[in-house]
């Protein structure tokens, strides 16, 4: 009987070590192990035997069976590893090869530019406010304090539809209709649309866009306009970004102020960007003159205000180097393919 | 306003150099444009004398000289100027020289030319005699006396043979051109400039001197009357007498002052009268009093249908209220534009009339634009001018008359003076001041700028200034005003950045939400935005084929167009879409997948008359592989779904020209009886296309987006997630082709009741086993009961009617799975 435990084990030892696949594997088990299988019958076969026998076979028949378990399993992880191994080969590619396409598309530039102002205003308590791009005569001059033979209201410079309704000229018609709409104190940025009678070159387009701003409260000064406009140059060109405020006019401002930024290109050195001077004018600005407050009947002895605006265009341009305004209009894909 | 630094420095102490200068110019409100160095770059050139002039002996033209340049030995240039003469001293460029202008009749050289001896007709020349344009003058400032030849340089200012012409010209200057705000006309003047400059740097003006000794004895008023008749026209006229008046050339210093000025030197007192008007800002004019009628003048305004003819020879038609200067018969001049051709001086002019006026400056406007001439004298009144500064600038003529030996000034002048300009006094609280600036500027810093810019101040006490202002600070009238003026002499630069204190929410309007959110979602369907014009050509609603009563083409009409193609607001976005693909289309680019959202304009319904209704528009456009119908409908699907609107209904359209009628389909949403028309998809009917130049197909969709701006969702409820198995059940029915699918589906939500989930139309097949004519349709219906795990028992029967409706409906056949 031991022979036969021996000549079992043997066997199925013998039979392990020349077998590659699964199903091998369980026909060794299945033979030995099995219901029907050798060493099953040998075990079941135990009541059969002697006192004397059972107990030399019945240990060395359980040893086998767990030797013979032992090699199986052992068999079945090797066997499973080899097969993964040769998917892995089977199954290698090139991770060279090109992705698939999933394209998005992407912003206009001088959306992307707009919304970054708008982001900078918003966290500063900004909020939007909109107007019509056709406007009334009111709304685009007289109420901005704008004398009566201003040049700006030929028709040489505005677009009109009637006497009294223009094309808007510039967003600050929206400080008229919100000095009118609204009672201080507020805050607003309001971006969209301007027309104005130039043909189109490489730097004049009849339609362009801007960005006004307008801030009523109680004790608002040149010194806050000055800190909120140099918040606003340091986050939209960078924190190195210095600012200067030189004098200037607007009719609906006093004092007034334009803008510079310091050249982003240069650093203030003076490159070709600047032409030379090492800054780049960006807005013009200004206490709100108190005649366009008073439009809309707000008390100019307690409140005061600023107010500024920059074309979403000239900024668009420095900001990424764009030296053809038409480019924005003309919506080539290899253009606009390129603001990501 | 060009300002010679040389000149500024007969007024006020400039002793810093010109970029500091320009620096804190720019600082204290003068705008720089550019600033100019002169002279142009020239070397080895001298003052020569001609002492030895023949004519070319194969040129009648050509003149040969012997010209002493200081060498010992004369040298010889051949020159074919008019108006070389033996004895003149002029610019010589010996060979090896260079000089900035280009040569006689040829074109502007970058850097200048370089000047060699050659031969000229074989005739050596060793150099060239100058012209001024060759020494880098505009040809607009080189004097009337030599605009036709070389420059015959004055003998009067001690200049030697050999010596450098700069040096002895004196010749370098810079010129600043600085820009003026039209709030300033004060300073479109040499003296307003140096008040800028000496309030900047705390320096002082020293104005020019207008006393006369009046050598001619007798009175202004032996000569002249005047009258003002339209004294709302004419606010002062003032008038003085000059006699034995010569007529000459101005002396050089005076020359160069106003050559550098940007102005040509014509003849002494046409000189005098540019050079005093560039001083004060304050035209002038000088009559041949000779010619002046009756010994008076009248400032009335023109006859109705009257013809004037100006002293540049033009007949000119005057319109109805053009102020005019007249003598007892006729016209002689156009008040505060341009003088009469009969009453200009003349060499033979011995007595003048010298005019100090000040018109109104929207009359002068007004007439000059019908006249379509504008002068320097115009476009002065128009800006503004103080009154007072008519009579000082006149005067200050009559002292440059005597000093200068031009003639004799007689005594006195005739003054008409209805418009009196009297000084007036502003209140100027300190506080106001500096809470508006920010900053805590003391008074006595306030009262220092206020003198600064030769006003005068009177502390009322409780921190109130009287402030009196020059009376040619016609732009200082309210306190505000004053507050301006503390600020740029204290200097922007220096005042505090602070942030605004107090409360402010950021927000933003729903419509601007909704329109950056579709923007995302756009882009993230591999879309590009894109942004046209918003004024359109009327032509497009043609191109686009559009109905001849279609609502589109009441476009709102432009009354001054840069031109056809931009001349009405569009309607409608789907034009200018189509362009931009066709533009695209045109330079090669495969595929575009495009979309803008924009302001579209309409007539006012309400109010005729009225500003035109603005609403937003919505245009997705493309072409290229994978872009056709189906794409379109699945991104306009996905992108109404994100902002919350289902339940879309797609309706064929085949009437739209736009768009292929068998491709073409309106969509909506809302309920059949009150159906949301949201837009219209489809693909581009191939005229259109052809229209636009894309040679492929191309897909539109053109949305209300003000309407989807109204009815999107941008609150977000939770359903809680199913707790029990849903059931699927697949069918496949067979059905002639013309059936749509969505009414299929319409009919299977209607007909399966409440224990149908979704409906998914998964396959539709054409072809083998499927009778010519028919479509295989498979829908995957899910079934579930949100209370309990559905049985096969359960389901059997709603998807029994299911089968009915379909076959009822539809005639249609079931296939087996």
């Amino acid at each position: 009987m031991q022979d036969r435990i021996n000549q079992i084990m043997a066997e199925a030892k013998e039979r392990l070590a020349k077998a590659k696949e699964m199903k091998e594997v369980e026909d060794i088990r299945i033979s030995t192990l099995g219901k029907k299988g050798q060493l099953t019958a040998i075990l079941r076969g135990m009541g059969a035997l002697s006192k004397e026998e059972k107990k030399q076979i019945g240990p060395a028949a359980n040893k086998a069976k767990g030797e013979i378990e032992k090699l199986i399993n052992a068999k079945f992880d090797e066997v499973k590893e080899a097969a993964k191994k040769a998917r892995f080969e089977a199954e290698r590619i090139d991770v060279t090869e090109p992705g698939r396409a999933n394209l998005m598309g992407v912003r206009h530039p001088l959306t992307l530019v707009a919304e970054e102002i708008k982001t900078i205003f918003k966290n500063l308590g900004y909020e939007i406010a909109e107007g019509p791009l056709v406007d009334t005569v009111f709304n685009a001059f007289d109420g901005l304090n704008s004398p009566q033979n201003h040049p700006s209201r030929d028709m040489t410079d505005t677009f009109y539809i009637s006497d009294g309704i223009c094309l808007r000229p510039h967003t600050s018609t929206v400080q008229v209709r919100t000095v009118q709409e609204r009672k201080p104190p507020f805050r607003i940025i309001s971006p969209g649309r301007c027309f104005r009678c130039d043909t189109p070159d490489a730097t004049h387009s009849p339609m362009f866009h801007q960005i006004e701003g307008l801030i009523v409260d109680e004790d608002i000064s040149m010194s806050d306009l000055k800190g909120t406009l140099d918040y606003m140059a340091k986050q939209l060109f960078g924190p190195e970004t210095k600012t200067k405020f030189r004098p200037h006019h607007f009719p609906f401002t006093e004092p007034s102020a334009e803008m510079d930024v310091s050249c982003f290109k240069c650093g203030g050195k003076g490159c070709p960007v600047c032409k030379g001077s090492g800054w780049i004018e960006i807005l013009g600005c200004g206490e709100t003159h108190p005649k366009v407050l008073e439009v809309g009947g707000i008390d100019t002895e307690k409140y005061t205000a600023f107010a500024f605006g920059m074309g979403v265009e000239r900024i668009a341009m420095l900001k990424y180097g764009v030296d053809d305004i038409r480019l924005f209009y003309e919506n080539d894909m290899r253009f606009i393919d390129q603001f990501k | 306003m060009l300002v010679p630094i040389k000149w500024l420095k007969d007024y006020t102490k400039v002793d810093v150099d010109v970029t500091e200068f320009t620096d804190r110019m720019i600082m204290s409100g003068s705008n720089l444009e550019t600033v100019e160095k002169l002279p142009g770059e020239m070397r080895d050139v001298v003052v020569g004398k001609i002492n030895k002039l023949e004519k070319h002996p194969l040129s009648d033209r050509l003149s040969i000289c012997m010209v002493d340049v200081g060498r010992g030995e004369d040298i010889k240039i051949v020159c074919g100027a008019p108006n070389v003469e033996e004895g003149m001293l002029v610019p010589v460029c010996l060979a090896g020289g260079h000089i900035p202008g280009p040569l006689h009749g040829q074109a502007p050289v970058e850097g200048g030319v370089d000047i060699q001896a050659g031969e000229v007709k074989g005739e050596t020349s060793n150099g060239v005699i100058c012209s001024c344009s060759e020494l880098g003058y505009d040809d607009k400032v080189v004097p009337v006396a030599h605009r036709e030849g070389i420059w015959p340089l004055p003998d009067d200012i001690g200049l030697e043979p050999g010596m450098d012409l700069a040096e002895g010209m004196d010749l370098d200057d810079y010129v600043v051109d600085f820009e003026i705000t039209p709030n300033r006309p004060d300073c479109l003047c040499m003296t307003g400039m140096a008040r800028e400059s000496a309030a900047t740097f705390k320096e002082s003006v020293d104005y020019p001197a207008t006393d006369t000794k009046c050598e001619a004895g007798g009175s202004t008023s032996d000569y002249i009357r005047v009258n003002i008749q339209k004294p709302e026209f004419c606010t002062r006229y003032y008038a003085r007498v000059a006699t034995d008046i010569k007529i000459e050339q101005s002396p050089w210093w005076m020359q160069q002052r106003l050559m550098h000025a940007g102005m040509r030197p014509i003849n002494n007192i046409v000189d005098l009268t540019n050079f005093v008007m560039l001083e004060y800002g304050q035209p002038l004019h000088a009559f041949d009093i000779n010619t002046v009628k009756g010994g008076v003048i009248n400032v009335d305004t023109a006859e109705p249908g009257s013809v004037f003819t100006t002293l540049d020879g033009n007949e000119r038609k005057m319109p109805e209220d053009a102020l005019m200067i007249k003598d007892a018969e006729e016209a002689i001049g156009i008040a505060g534009i341009m003088g009469g051709l009969d009453s200009e001086i003349t060499g033979e002019t011995t007595t003048i009339l010298i005019e100090g006026a000040n018109f109104n400056g929207d009359n002068i406007r007004l007439t000059a634009k019908a006249l379509g001439l504008r002068t320097e004298a115009s476009s002065r009144f128009e800006k503004g001018i103080d009154p007072n500064q008519a009579g000082i600038a006149v005067d200050r003529v009559c002292h440059l008359i005597e000093e200068l030996g031009y003639g004799k000034v007689v005594g006195g002048a005739v003054d008409n003076y209805p418009g009196q300009l009297d000084p007036w006094t502003v209140d100027v609280r300190i506080d106001r001041v500096n809470k508006i600036i920010g900053d805590t500027i003391p008074k006595e810093e306030m009262i220092d700028i206020f003198e600064s810019l030769e006003m005068k101040v009177e502390d009322a006490g409780d921190g109130i200034l009287k402030v009196t202002p020059p009376t040619i600070r016609l732009d200082l009238v309210e306190e505000i005003d004053f507050v301006e003026e503390v600020a740029r002499i204290h200097g922007y630069d220096k005042l505090p950045m602070t942030l605004p204190k107090g409360r402010a929410c950021a927000g933003e309007p729903r419509n601007e939400t909704i329109r950056n959110a579709t923007k995302v979602y756009m882009v993230a369907m591999g879309a590009n935005e894109i942004q046209t014009y918003s004024f359109v050509s009327p032509q497009d609603c043609d191109r686009v084929r559009l109905a001849e009563d279609a609502w589109e083409r009441d476009a709102v009409v432009l009354l001054n167009p840069l031109g056809e193609e931009n001349s009405v607001m569009r309607t409608i976005l789907s034009p200018s879409m189509l362009q931009v693909l066709g533009r695209n289309y045109a330079k090669s680019i495969d595929s575009v997948r495009a979309f803008e959202i924009g302001t579209v304009f309409a007539k006012n319904e309400f109010e005729p008359g009225g500003l035109p209704d603005e609403s937003d528009s919505m245009c997705i456009g493309m072409y290229g592989e994978g872009n056709d119908f189906f794409m379109m409908k699945g991104i306009v699907c996905e992108l109404l779904s994100k902002l919350g609107i289902e339940d879309l209904t797609f309706v064929a359209e085949k009437e739209h020209g736009t768009y292929h009628p068998g491709r073409c389909a309106r969509f909506m949403t809302g309920t059949a009886e009150d159906p949301i028309e949201l837009g219209i998809m489809g693909e581009v009917h191939p005229d259109v296309a052809e229209n636009y130049g894309i040679g492929t197909r191309a897909v539109l969709c053109e949305m209300f987006f003000d309407k989807i701006e109204d009815i999107a969702k941008t609150e977000t409820r939770y359903v809680p997630l199913p707790k029990y198995p849903a059931m699927t059940r697949d069918i496949a029915v067979t059905v002639d082709e013309d059936v749509a699918v969505g009414s299929m589906e319409e009919a299977i939500k209607a007909s399966a009741g409440e224990l149908l989930e979704s409906v998914q139309l998964f396959d539709i097949y054409r072809g083998e086993q499927i009778d010519e004519g028919k479509k295989s349709v498979a829908f995957s219906l899910t079934y579930r009961d949100k209370n309990k795990t559905l049985t096969d028992e359960e389901v059997e029967p709603a998807h029994e009617k299911v089968v009915l409706e379909l076959k009822g409906r539809f005639d249609a056949v079931l296939r087996e799975i």
